[in-house]
C-alpha cells in the first residue's frame, strides 16, 4: 500500500500545482491575483506628515471631508488615459487634489491645459520624496482619504471609468 | 504566398505528428510490426514539414513582408540581415514554432539513430515524442499562428527590442531550446519504458547519450544567457536568481541528477523507478520553464496571459502531458521494481548521495521561485525571495556536492570502504587547503573556502585519471600507454567535474572584483586596480538602425598600452530606447570592463570594472559541456549495441 | 525561454542604467560599503527581482539616495530596513523575514534533505536481500567469461 501511495505522490503534487496555477491564471484575468502589485501600507492608517508647495497634510485634514488625492505627471503616458476619468469625477463634484510627481511646474501647467484640470488643489512633489513616504511606486496612483484623514483605499494605474460611480458615492456619503 | 505555404506546412506537420503518435503506439500495443515500422518515416516527414514551415517564416522576415503580423511587429527594413533571420525565433509566435521545429528534429534524430532498438520500444519512443509535438503544434496553429496576416500592411515594422539585437542573444535560444527540448527524448524513453512495463541496463545505456546531449546544450545555453546578461546589462552581474533563470536551472539540476542515476541503471540495474521519475521531471521542468514563465504568472507584464485563451490552453496542455505521464507512472512504475543491491558506501551509494543533494537543491530553488506566488494566492502575503535567500540556502547544499564530487568516481561499485578512496586524495586535500589559505589574503573567508573547494574539485577530477593510469607508480611510458587506452568517457567525467570546479573558482574570484563610477572629461585618467584608464575622446557614430555615442578608453599598466575599450550608448530610433554596450577586454583570468553612462557638461560618467577571474565562470561551463561531448564521443556510448549483448555486459558489470 | 528573458529585460530596460552618478556614493568608503550592503537586500519596486543597487530606475535611485542619507545619519541596518518596510511592506525585502508565513520557505532545505534522505534509506531497507546467482545465470556468466 505504502509503495503505491509513494509512487502516486508525484501525480498528486502535480495535480495540486496545476490547480494552483489555474487559480492564478483565472485570478490574473479577473484581476484578483496580481503578482507584481505592491500592496499599500497606508490603508487604515492616518495620512503621513507632508508639506509641499501647494498643500500640506494639515490642509487635507482641515477639510474634514473625504477627498481623493491623485499622483500624476506630465511625462506619464497612462496619466493621459486617465485624464477623462478624473474630469468626469470632477464634474460630479468629487474633490480631487493633485500631486505632480517629479514634474516641473511649467510642464504640469501645460499638461493640465491640454488634458483639462480636474484638481481642486494642486501640489508639486518635484523631488519625489513625499511620494516615497506614501509608498508610491509610479504614476498615476490614486488615494481615497476619509474625513478623519485615514487612508481608505488606493489604486495603482489609470482609474477605470467604472470607478467613477463608486467613488462619487463614497466621497458624497 | 510563401507565408501560406508555411502555414500549410505547419498543418501538414500536425497531420504527420498525429499519425506518428497513433499508428506506432497502436502497433506496439497490438504487436503489429508493420504499424510500428511506420514511425521513423513519419518522424522524418514531420521534421521536414516543420523545417519548411520555419523556413517560410525566415523568408517572410528577410523579405520584410509586413503583411505578416509577426514580421510587422518584430522587424524593420533597417534591421541588419542577421537579426532578421534570428528574429524569426525572437518573437513569441516564432519562438514557439522554433520550439516545435527542434522537437521535430529530435524526433528525426531518434528515428535515424534508433535502428538497433527493439521494434516496440522504438515505436513507443517515437510515438510519445509525436504525441507531445502534436500538442504544441496544435497550440501554434490555433493560438499563436506566426503566419497570421494583417491588412492593410503597415509601411514599416515596429522593430525588435534593441537588447535582442546582439550576436550573443541571437544564438542563445537555439542552444538553450535544444537543451530544453532534448529532454523530451529521455522523457519519451521513460514513458515508453512505463508502457512496456520493463526497464533494463540497455535502456539506461540508450537513454544516457540523449540525456547527455541535451544536458550539454542546456549547460551551454544557460552559460550563454548568463554571459549575455553579464555584458549586455552592463553592471557586471552574471546570475540574479531571477525566476526566469531559475526556470532554466531546474531542468539542468534534474538532468544532472538523471545523468548520474542513469549510470546506476546501466551498470547495476538499480534506481530504475527513480530514474524514470527524473526523466519525467526533467522534461516537466523544461516545459514549465518555457511556457509557464511566459504565462504571466511569473512575469506578469509582457505575457500572453493577457490573452486568456493562450494561458489556459498551455496550462491544459502541460496538465495533460505532465499529469498524464505522472499518472501513468503511478500506475505502471510498480512493475519496474526489483533493483540491484548495493551497500551505502559504494559508487552507487555516492551517486544516490549526489541525487539526494541535487534534488534537494532543485526543491529549494523551486520553492523559492514559487513561494511568493503561493504566499500571495493562499496567505495573501506579498513577499519577495531574492538572491540573499538563495545564497543562504543553496550554498550549504552545494558545498557537500562539491566535496563528494571528487570522492565518488574513486569508489568502486557495489561495496567499498571510504578510507582508501579518501587516502588517494591526500595530495588533493593538501593543495586545496594551501589554495584556501593563500586565497584568504585576497578575499573574505567564504569565497576563500569556495576557492579551496574549486581546487579540490578540479584536482580531484584528475585524481581519478591519475589513479587509473597509476602515474608515478609504474614507469611513465606504461602510464602514458594506459592514458591513451582509457575510454573517452573517463575524460568526460573528469572534464565535467573539473568544469564545475572552474566555474566555482570564477564565482569565488569575482568577490575580488573592483569597480568604480567616475565622472571624467576627455583626457582625464582614472587609476583603478593597478591600471590607468584614460578617456581619450567621445564621438558620435551611426549604426544601421541606431545612433551611438562612443567613448574611447585607453587602458595602460605601467605606461604600457593593454587595450583600448570603446563602450557605446546606442539610441534606437524605431523603438525609442537606449542601450548601453559594455566593452570587455579579457585575458581569461580577468576582465577589464567599461560602460559609458550619461554625459554632463562635456564630462562623461564611466563605470569601470576589473573583474578578477570572471571569465572562468563561463570557461568552466564550456569545459563541462566539452566533458559531456567527450563522453558522447565514446564508442561504448555511441554505438547502441544490440540488446542481448548489452544486457549480458551489464550482467557482467553488475555481478563480478 | 529567451522571450522570457527578454521580458525581464524589458522591465529592466531604462534609459539610465544602474550607472548614474559618482556623486551618489558616500565619501566614506566604509559607510558606502554598508549602504551597498543594505541596498542590495532591498528590492527595486518597479523592476523584476533587482535590488535598488542594481537598478537604473528613477525610484531605485531615490531609494539608494535615502539609504545613504540614513547611513550618514548613523542609523542601524535594522532601522533603515524598517523605514523601507513601513512604506513598501515586506515585498521590499529580498531576504524574506522568518515568520509563520515563510516558515516552509526557510525550512525547505532541511525538509528537502530529510525527505530525500528518508526516502533513500526507507526504500533501501525494503529492498530484498541479494539473490544468489541462479544456475542459469551462473552458466551464462561462465560462458561469457570464457568468450
Amino acid at each position: 500500500m505504502n509503495r503505491r501511495l509513494l509512487l502516486a505522490a508525484p501525480f498528486g503534487v502535480a495535480l495540486l500545482g496545476g490547480g494552483a496555477f489555474y487559480a492564478m491564471l483565472r485570478g490574473l484575468q479577473t484581476g484578483s491575483f496580481d503578482p507584481r502589485g505592491v500592496p499599500s501600507q497606508l490603508i487604515g492608517k492616518p495620512l503621513p506628515e507632508f508639506q509641499l508647495p501647494g498643500f500640506s497634510r494639515a490642509d487635507v485634514l482641515a477639510r474634514k471631508r473625504p477627498v481623493i488625492i491623485n499622483f500624476f505627471a506630465s511625462w506619464c503616458v497612462p496619466c493621459v488615459d486617465e485624464a477623462p476619468t478624473l474630469m468626469a469625477l470632477h464634474q460630479r463634484g468629487v474633490p480631487i487634489w493633485g500631486i505632480a510627481y517629479k514634474d516641473k511646474p511649467a510642464a504640469t501647467q501645460g499638461f493640465l491645459a491640454r488634458h483639462g484640470n480636474p484638481f481642486t488643489n494642486l501640489a508639486s512633489d518635484e523631488p519625489g520624496l513625499v511620494a516615497i513616504d506614501w509608498g508610491v511606486t509610479g504614476v498615476p496612483e490614486t488615494y481615497l482619504i476619509d474625513a478623519q484623514g485615514i487612508v481608505q483605499w488606493r489604486f495603482v494605474g489609470p482609474l477605470p471609468d467604472a470607478a467613477v460611480d463608486g467613488l462619487s458615492k463614497l466621497v458624497a456619503s | 504566398m510563401i507565408p501560406e505555404l508555411g502555414h500549410f506546412a505547419l498543418a501538414l506537420a500536425i497531420a504527420f505528428a498525429l499519425a506518428q503518435a497513433v499508428i506506432p503506439l497502436w502497433g506496439a500495443h497490438r504487436g503489429d510490426v508493420r504499424l510500428m515500422q511506420a514511425a521513423p518515416a513519419l518522424a522524418l516527414g514531420q521534421a521536414l514539414a516543420l523545417s519548411v514551415s520555419f523556413g517560410c517564416l525566415i523568408y517572410a522576415s528577410v523579405m520584410d513582408d509586413f503583411t505578416v503580423l509577426n514580421v510587422a511587429e518584430n522587424s524593420h527594413t533597417l534591421k541588419p540581415l542577421l537579426y532578421k533571420i534570428t528574429g524569426a525565433w525572437g518573437s513569441h509566435e516564432g519562438s514557439i514554432l522554433f520550439w516545435c521545429l527542434i522537437l521535430g528534429l529530435c524526433g528525426a534524430a531518434v528515428a535515424l539513430f534508433s535502428a538497433p532498438l527493439p521494434a516496440s520500444l522504438r515505436a513507443r519512443v517515437l510515438g510519445v515524442l509525436a504525441l507531445s509535438a502534436f500538442g504544441f503544434e496544435l497550440f501554434t496553429l490555433i493560438e499563436s499562428n506566426p503566419f497570421a496576416r494583417i491588412w492593410p500592411a503597415p509601411d514599416n515594422g515596429r522593430d525588435m527590442n534593441p537588447l535582442l539585437q546582439d550576436p550573443g542573444l541571437a544564438f542563445h535560444p537555439p542552444i538553450l531550446y535544444s537543451g530544453y527540448v532534448g529532454m523530451a527524448i529521455p522523457f519519451a524513453f521513460a514513458i515508453a519504458a512505463l508502457l512496456e512495463g520493463r526497464i533494463d541496463a540497455a535502456w539506461g545505456r540508450w537513454v544516457r547519450p540523449w540525456t547527455l546531449a541535451a544536458w550539454c546544450c542546456l549547460t551551454g545555453g544557460i552559460a550563454l544567457g548568463s554571459w549575455w546578461s553579464y555584458y549586455v546589462l552592463g553592471w557586471g552581474g552574471f546570475w540574479f536568481w531571477d525566476p526566469v533563470e531559475n526556470a532554466s536551472l531546474l531542468p539542468w539540476l534534474t538532468a544532472t541528477a538523471l545523468l548520474h542515476s542513469a549510470i546506476v541503471v546501466e551498470k547495476r540495474e538499480a534506481l530504475k523507478i527513480w530514474t524514470v521519475l527524473l526523466a519525467i521531471g526533467a522534461f516537466a521542468f523544461s516545459l514549465s520553464g518555457t511556457f509557464l514563465v511566459r504565462s504571466g504568472i511569473l512575469n506578469s507584464v509582457h505575457s500572453f496571459a493577457n490573452d486568456p485563451a493562450r494561458g489556459v490552453f498551455i496550462l491544459g496542455l502541460l496538465g495533460l502531458l505532465i499529469g498524464g505521464s505522472l499518472l501513468l507512472f503511478a500506475i505502471r512504475a510498480p512493475l519496474l521494481g526489483a533493483s540491484g543491491v548495493f551497500a551505502a558506501v559504494s559508487r552507487e551509494g555516492a551517486l544516490v548521495m549526489n541525487n539526494i543533494l541535487l534534488c534537494s537543491i532543485t526543491a529549494v530553488v523551486l520553492t523559492g521561485t514559487m513561494y511568493p506566488l503561493f504566499a500571495d494566492l493562499l496567505l495573501s502575503q506579498k513577499i519577495s525571495v531574492g538572491p540573499p535567500f538563495y545564497n543562504a540556502t543553496v550554498l550549504p547544499l552545494a558545498a557537500p556536492v562539491f566535496v563528494a564530487m571528487a570522492v565518488g568516481p574513486l569508489m568502486s561499485w557495489k561495496r567499498t570502504a571510504l578510507m582508501p578512496a579518501l587516502l588517494k586524495l591526500w595530495w588533493v586535500a593538501l593543495i586545496a587547503a594551501i589554495v584556501g589559505i593563500v586565497a584568504t589574503f585576497g578575499m573574505n573567508a567564504l569565497p576563500a573556502l569556495f576557492m579551496a573547494a574549486a581546487a579540490w574539485m578540479i584536482l580531484g577530477a584528475f585524481a581519478d585519471i591519475i589513479e587509473r593510469i597509476r602515474l608515478f607508480r609504474i614507469p611513465l611510458a606504461s602510464s602514458l600507454s594506459r592514458l591513451v587506452s582509457l575510454p573517452l568517457q573517463a575524460f568526460g567525467t573528469t572534464l565535467g567535474h573539473a568544469g564545475l570546479g572552474v566555474t566555482v573558482a570564477g564565482i569565488a574570484g569575482m568577490s575580488m572584483a573592483v569597480q568604480e563610477v567616475v565622472l571624467v572629461k576627455p583626457g582625464a585618467t582614472v587609476h583603478l586596480a593597478g591600471y590607468d584608464w584614460t578617456l581619450q575622446e567621445l564621438h558620435d557614430a551611426a549604426g544601421p538602425n541606431y545612433n551611438a555615442r562612443v567613448a574611447t578608453i585607453a587602458v595602460r599598466r605601467d605606461g604600457r598600452l593593454i587595450t583600448t575599450l570603446a563602450p557605446e550608448r546606442r539610441a534606437f530610433t524605431t523603438q525609442t530606447m537606449t542601450t548601453t554596450e559594455a566593452k570587455i577586454h579579457t585575458n581569461l583570468t580577468r576582465d577589464l570592463y567599461a560602460v559609458l553612462g550619461e554625459e554632463r557638461d562635456g564630462a562623461a560618467v564611466l563605470r569601470l570594472h576589473d573583474n578578477t577571474m570572471a571569465p572562468l565562470i563561463w570557461l568552466g561551463a564550456l569545459v563541462m559541456a566539452a566533458g559531456g561531448a567527450c563522453s558522447l564521443a565514446d564508442r561504448r556510448l555511441r554505438v547502441a549495441a544490440p540488446k542481448r549483448a548489452a544486457k549480458s555486459d551489464a550482467l557482467l558489470a553488475g555481478r563480478t | 525561454m529567451m522571450r522570457a528573458i527578454l521580458l525581464v529585460l524589458l522591465l529592466l530596460a531604462r534609459p539610465a542604467w544602474a550607472i548614474s552618478d559618482p556623486a551618489e556614493a558616500l565619501p566614506d568608503p566604509a559607510a558606502e560599503a554598508r549602504a551597498v550592503e543594505i541596498g542590495s537586500q532591498l528590492r527595486c519596486l518597479v523592476c523584476q527581482n533587482e535590488s535598488i543597487e542594481d537598478s537604473g530606475a528613477d525610484l531605485a535611485r531615490d531609494l539608494r539616495h535615502i539609504v545613504r542619507e540614513h547611513v550618514a545619519k548613523g542609523e542601524t541596518d535594522a532601522q533603515i530596513t524598517a523605514w523601507m518596510v513601513a512604506r513598501y511592506g515586506d515585498f521590499v525585502l529580498l531576504r524574506p523575514k522568518v515568520t509563520w508565513g515563510t516558515a516552509l520557505l526557510w525550512a525547505s532545505p532541511v525538509l528537502a534533505l530529510l525527505v530525500a534522505g528518508g526516502l533513500a534509506l526507507g526504500l533501501r531497507r525494503r529492498s530484498p536481500p541479494a539473490a544468489p546467482l541462479s544456475a542459469e545465470e551462473q552458466q551464462r556468466l561462465a560462458r561469457l567469461m570464457e568468450s
